[in-house]
Order: C-alpha cells, then structure tokens, then sequence
C-alpha cells in the first residue's frame, strides 16, 4: 500500500461526490491509500487568483504548509480535482520563481503560525499518479468486468496537462494518458480531438452564450464521434456539460442526451463495484441505463472477439497512400 | 531483374518518405551512385527464413552475394569535408497540427514525392486516399523553425520551397493555394520575383502561424475538411480556413549525431549541433582544425546555390592543398622548452589536436608544428610552465584577463558584457576581493 497525502477540494464534497465514492472503489484494487489532510481550506478556485494575488496565493499556501506539516515521509500532495490541483502546484511554482511572492505569502502564514518553503511537497493530480506510479499492468489486473464495447470520449479539460511545469505529461496539445486509462479497462475509445478544449468555465454564470456554444461543441462533437457517454477528470468540466446540457439544448434546440461520468467511476465499475455504489446515476443526464446496458452486453462482446479470428482490419484502398508511422511514444499499447 | 523478382514489399520511408514502396533487394533512389542494388537484410525472406533467393536465380551475371559483410575501410588522408548535410524536423512533435493523425495533413517531403512525376502517385497530386485531387491546398510555413518550443532559428529554405509547392499545386490542379507565412523571406537572386509570380498567381498569403488543425467542424461549410485556426496578424482577427489538404513545411535540424560527429573530427559545434565554421564570414568551409572542412547543411540550414557552391570551394581548397608542396600554416604556435619539460605527459592527453607527443629518449614532450592550432590548451596545463604560445606570454593573457575584469569606481565590472550574466555577482566579488 503505498500513502499520499489527499487534499479533497469542495467539489469533492458536493457536485463531484460521485468523484469521491468511486475514488473510495479504486483504492484497495490499485494498492493506495489515501489521507485527507487536516483543516484544508478553499483552493481559490478559478477567480481568487485573478482578483488579488497575494491573498488567493496565501490561501492556497496554507494548505501546502497543512500538507508539508502532516508528511511522514515524502509522499506528494495528491488533488483529484484539476483547478485543486493546478492552483495548489501553481502556488508552489510562483512562490519558487518569485522570492517577493514567497515573502509576502510567507508572511500571511506567518500570523497564523504557518511557513512553508516552496518545493517542499510535489502536487500531484490523480490521473497521473494512477498512470505513473501505480501503473497500466495493475490497472488491467483489477478489472472484473471489462467494459468491452462500451465507447466512451475522452475529456481532459484544460486545467490538467497545461501548463504542465513539471513535465509530467509528454502530450499537451493531444494527450493519450486518458485513453490508455480508459482501454485498459476495456473501453472502446473514440478519437476525441477536443479533448483539452475549454468546457465554458465560469461563461456559464457571467455570459451562458458563450459558455453554453462551448459545451454544445464538446457534447455535438462527442455524439458525431459516436461516443454514449464522456468521461472527465474534471469536477468542473463534469458539472458545466452535464447540468448544463439541458440549457443547451433549449437554446441551440437540440436534443442531445450526452451523460458525462468521472474516470474513476468507470475504473469502480470494471472493478466490479455496483455502478450506484461508484456514483453513477447522480448525473443528470443519467449514465446508469447506458453503463448497466453495455455491462450485460460487455461479456458476450468480449466472447465474440476472443472467438472471431484475429480482427481483420478493413484493407484499404489498394490505391490509397499509407498514413505516416507513430513513434513508440505515441502508438499506444 | 533482382528487384523484379523479389517477392518482398517493403514501405519505403526513406526516399519515398513512407508513401511507396520498393523491394528488399533495391536500388536507394534512381540516380545513386553506385547504381548498384543492396539487400534490406532485415526484411529479406531469406534472412528471414533461410529460403528465397529468387534474386540469385534470376541473376543473369551472378552478382548475388548472400554471404557479403559490412566492411569499414580505413584510409589515410590529409584532408577531410564533411558534407553530412541535415535532418527533417520531425512534423510529429507538433500535435496541434495532427500530422498522423490527421490523414490528409503531408509534410513537405512527402509532398515532394507526391508531386514527382516518377513518384508513388505519378506526380498526381491527391489526398491521402490515393484518388482525389485537393480543391484547397494549405502551406504552412515554419514548421518547427522560429519556433521557442522547438528550434528558434530560421529555416532558411522553407519559404521558398513552400512557394514551389504553391507553384506545383497551381499546375497540376485547380485548388486554391493559402500560405501561412509569420515572414517571408525571399532574399535572394530571383527570388522575390517568384514570390510575386506566386502572388500574381492567385496564391492567397495570410500573415500567421497556425494555432491548430482540426477535423472538428463548427459550420456545414467545414465538414469533412480539415480547418487551419489562425490569427491573421495583418487583420488582426481569428480566423479559420477550411481546406482538404495542409503541407507542413517542416524545418531543418542538425543530424541527430551532429555532436557525435563534431567530437570525432575534432571540430566545434553550436548548442543546436550546426558545426562552427573558422570564420561565419571570411572562411565559411575551414574549421578550426587544419584539414577538416564543411560544405552544405552541416554547418547550417541553407539552400541548394549555397550548398553547391561550399561543396566545390570546399573541393578547390582541398585540391589547391594536395598540388602545393609546401603548406602556410598560422603563425601562432606552442613550443616546449625541453629544458624545463618534467616529461610528466599531461600535456599529451590535453592536445585536441593529437600535436604532442612523448620523446621516450630525452624523457620530454615536444609538439609538432605542423598540426599544433596554436589552442593554448597545454601553455595553460603545463604544471611546470614549460611551454609557451608564440605571440602570446603569459603575462600578456593575464593582463588581459585583468583588463576584462576591471572593476570601476562604482564596484561594478567596466566590461559586464564579457562574461555570463549569472556570474556578474560572483566574479565582481571575487574581483574586489
């Protein structure tokens, strides 16, 4: 079992609990565990930061100085949720780069008692953590029920390979960490290219046309892809296309029933959790009758091509022109 | 008749740059010189599987020779130029423009062999699916080049190739030509003439890198084509144009061994790997080894004119040195004073240029003058001080190091632009001190 130390965020809490309960599924499977760090408080979210830096900054501090106080050893400050994640390692990457910064935020910490150095504890989001250390191998050993057939989109949002200030992932403009999460569960993975584009953020509450242009983009282009179902790392995303999508649909008069699920609710399913016990169907959009449809559907799939001879691809056009080869970093496996 | 027979397939990714084919027993490209076929040993049945030889039975003169080695010849010469020319910039790091995921997004090289009338298509210009002609063809410049995130140099070749593409594409189809350029660069002897004859034309030129290409359209008007997302600098506005193929102009890097290659040869190279010529301006083809010169690419990105005209100065130099009889060599020059020489050896080693070598019958170094660069290398080793750089003393390196140093009135360096920024604290203390 190896320990991170875990920094929740309110969505977690709230509009994300499905995140949460099916987070709970996938640890024991995958040999982690997680401690919730004490009396954390707000991240900043996405507006703190852009009204007043040095109060959003030593907010967002007090958690790592919580975080880097509580560390037995030197486990990373694990978030789940991206802007948790993105505005806990960005605090640590400016207050590295800007010895002012780290001044006058060390300085607010300092009434309450609290100091942290910058670099201390590495943050870390989830996604990456379960791809790097715990590893695709494991993740194929803990699936029960594989979710064969079951074609889903992969959606990252913008908030987790970008900036990216510790290289963690190789791909910022096309990311595949996603999808080999999502194949090696089983899942039938579509190309999604829009899977770092912006869910609307908060356009949704200051100006919904924008917001909501952006979420039938995503949602439009997810149905032609011929995805049933988009899976998120995002609470935030996971909130604007699902509550949203109801508005969308009254103001571009369409009809798309698009439900969108965390990845760690697929990962609790295919694991063998009950899809209620890993969240599923506190959408709404709900994703319950798809998901328990391709479960029933999903042994009969995976017999049909274990019997089938080795899947012929469709030949090609004699005529046609071969497609450039990948190099191995980007073939996936 | 080899090539003929033999039944194996092979994706050509070389010259054919992964659009044809040719056989495991081929010829590398038409005009090789040899013209003499080679065997693909990986990919021959019969290495494979010990049978086949179907070129050997087809073979009228009986050249096969299935039991042939690799063979490293060593050779003695008093001259070196290397010409070992440039790698592609590999269009696959830049995933925003989906090249191999996108299947009708082409780099240049490929375009190169989709327009060459004895190329897998014919020299007819088509989409990925083999069949249909383009009705908007998309250039996009700097592909890699000028580039922060990749390589910050200009390309050199790229502008005016993309306008050859252009020019191609004019000819051989009815499409209509867009060129994303961030600058054109047209110097040159006719050059800015075909510019304009492209402009004449009808090619549409839009100031801006292309953010992205997508399949991911957002109007009817752009189903099934692939968009280019730009910001038009000269409007000043985001725009997008839907077209049915991109050619990414892909920039020129440095071999991928072009550091490797400058330490063999005893050359220097930039932090990009393009080697360092001995003079940018004066003398573009020597080096700073006697003996070693550059010609083309491999001292940096630059077109076919310049690149020829290297290689036969570079060819002239070369002859005009075998015919003398005696050589000019630089003036400046280390000399051992054997008396004061402990014969310790570490000088030996030191030598870039393998000049010194160890008299085992007086117990001291001693420096042949013929390759000596006159470096400084072992004047500054010498433990004993017993060598010495003709024209320049000890005392005079010194003073100059001192005059580079001086520090002002004001405790600050006279001359901080002489040394690294990051050591301006540093060396000023050190000064002072």
């Amino acid at each position: 079992m190896t320990n991170y130390l875990y920094y929740p965020g309110c969505s977690m809490e709230g509009s994300g609990r499905s995140y949460r309960e099916s987070l709970e599924g996938i640890c024991e499977p995958l040999g982690i565990t997680f401690e919730e760090i004490d009396d954390w408080n707000c991240c900043g979210a996405t507006e703190y930061v852009s009204l007043s830096t040095t109060p959003a900054y030593a907010m967002i501090a007090r958690n790592l100085a919580i975080a880097a106080g509580e560390r037995k050893g030197t486990e990373p400050l694990v978030a789940a949720c991206s802007a948790c994640y993105l505005n806990l390692a960005k605090t640590d990457h400016y207050m590295g780069q800007q010895p002012a910064l780290n001044a006058r935020v060390n300085d607010a910490l300092g009434a309450g008692g609290l100091h942290y150095d910058p670099g201390t504890i590495k943050v870390r989001h989830l996604l990456e953590v379960i791809l790097n250390d715990v590893g695709l191998d494991r993740v194929k050993a803990a699936v029960k029920k594989p979710l064969t057939g079951l074609k889903v989109a992969p959606y990252l949002g913008c908030m987790v390979p970008r900036p990216d200030v510790d290289g963690a992932y190789t791909n910022h403009e096309q990311p595949n960490d996603l999808d080999r999460l999502l194949r090696a569960l089983g899942a039938d993975v579509v190309d999604y290219p829009l899977k770092t584009e912006c869910c609307g953020g908060h356009m949704t509450q200051v100006a919904p046309k924008v917001g909501l242009e952006l979420i039938r983009r995503l949602v439009a282009e997810a149905e032609r892809r011929e995805a049933v179902m988009m899976v998120t790392v995002c609470p935030m995303c996971q909130i604007n296309i699902d509550a949203y999508q109801g508005e969308m649909n009254a103001m571009f008069h369409t009809h798309y029933k698009m439900p969108i699920v965390f990845f760690t609710q697929l990962m609790a399913v295919a694991f063998g959790l009950e899809p209620g016990k890993a969240g599923v169907g506190r959408e709404y959009t709900n994703a319950k009758k798809t998901l328990v449809a391709a479960l029933k559907a999903a042994p009969e799939l995976a017999l049909a091509a274990a019997g089938a001879a080795p899947a012929h691809k469709p030949r090609p056009d004699k005529r046609a022109l071969p497609m450039p080869r990948m190099t191995d970093s980007e073939v996936e496996e | 008749m080899c090539q003929e027979k033999c039944p194996k397939k092979v994706l050509d990714e070389v010259f054919e740059a992964g659009l044809g084919y040719r056989k495991a027993i081929y010829t590398p490209f038409d005009q090789a010189v040899p013209r003499t076929p080679v065997i693909d040993r990986a990919n021959c049945t019969y290495y494979e599987k010990g049978t086949c030889k179907a070129c050997e039975k087809f073979c009228e003169t009986n050249a096969i020779d299935f039991n042939q080695e690799d063979k490293i010849l060593t050779l003695q010469v008093g001259n070196i130029i290397l010409a070992t020319g440039y790698d592609l910039f590999d269009a696959r790091k830049m995933q925003q423009y989906g090249y191999g995921r996108l299947p009708n997004v082409f780099t240049s090289l490929e375009f190169e062999r989709l327009s060459n009338s004895a190329g897998p298509t014919n020299g007819h210009i088509v989409l990925r699916d083999g069949v249909t002609e383009p009705r908007s063809v998309a250039i996009v410049h700097c592909v890699g080049s000028r580039d922060k995130n990749h390589n910050s140099y200009c390309s050199a070749i790229c502008c005016m190739q993309s306008l050859k593409f252009a020019h191609l594409v004019k000819e051989h189809t009815e499409a209509t030509i867009y060129e994303f350029y961030i600058d054109m660069r047209t110097a040159g002897k006719g050059y800015d003439e075909f510019y304009q004859r492209i402009m004449e034309e009808g090619g549409i030129f839009v100031r801006g890198k292309p953010a992205e290409i997508t399949d991911v359209a957002r109007t009817p008007e752009e189903e099934g084509k692939l968009i280019l997302q730009v910001e038009d600098t000269l409007v000043g506005q985001q725009r997008r144009f839907p077209v049915d193929m991109v050619i990414l102009s892909s920039g020129l890097e440095p071999r991928a061994d072009a550091k490797e290659l400058a330490v063999r040869f005893g050359i220097s190279c930039s932090f990009d790997g393009w080697a360092i010529e001995k003079h940018p301006k004066l003398d573009p083809i020597a080096t700073m080894t006697e003996g070693v010169y550059v010609a083309g690419c491999v001292s940096g990105p630059k077109d076919i004119p310049a690149s020829v005209a290297q290689g036969a100065a570079a060819a002239a130099r070369v002859l005009g040195r075998i015919q003398q009889k005696q050589m000019n060599l630089e003036p400046i020059k280390a000399t051992v004073h054997a008396e004061h020489c402990s014969g310790c050896r570490i000088c030996n080693t030191m030598c870039p240029y393998n000049a010194i070598s160890f008299d085992d019958v007086n117990g001291v170094s001693s420096i042949n003058a013929a390759m000596c660069q006159g470096c400084g290398t072992c004047v500054a080793a010498c433990p004993a001080g017993a060598i010495s750089g003709s024209g320049f003393s000890d005392e005079q390196v010194l003073a100059q190091i001192e005059g580079l140093l001086r520090v002002g009135a004001d405790g600050l360096a006279l001359r901080r632009s002489a040394y690294p920024e990051t050591h301006h604290d540093e060396i000023e203390e050190a000064v002072r001190a």
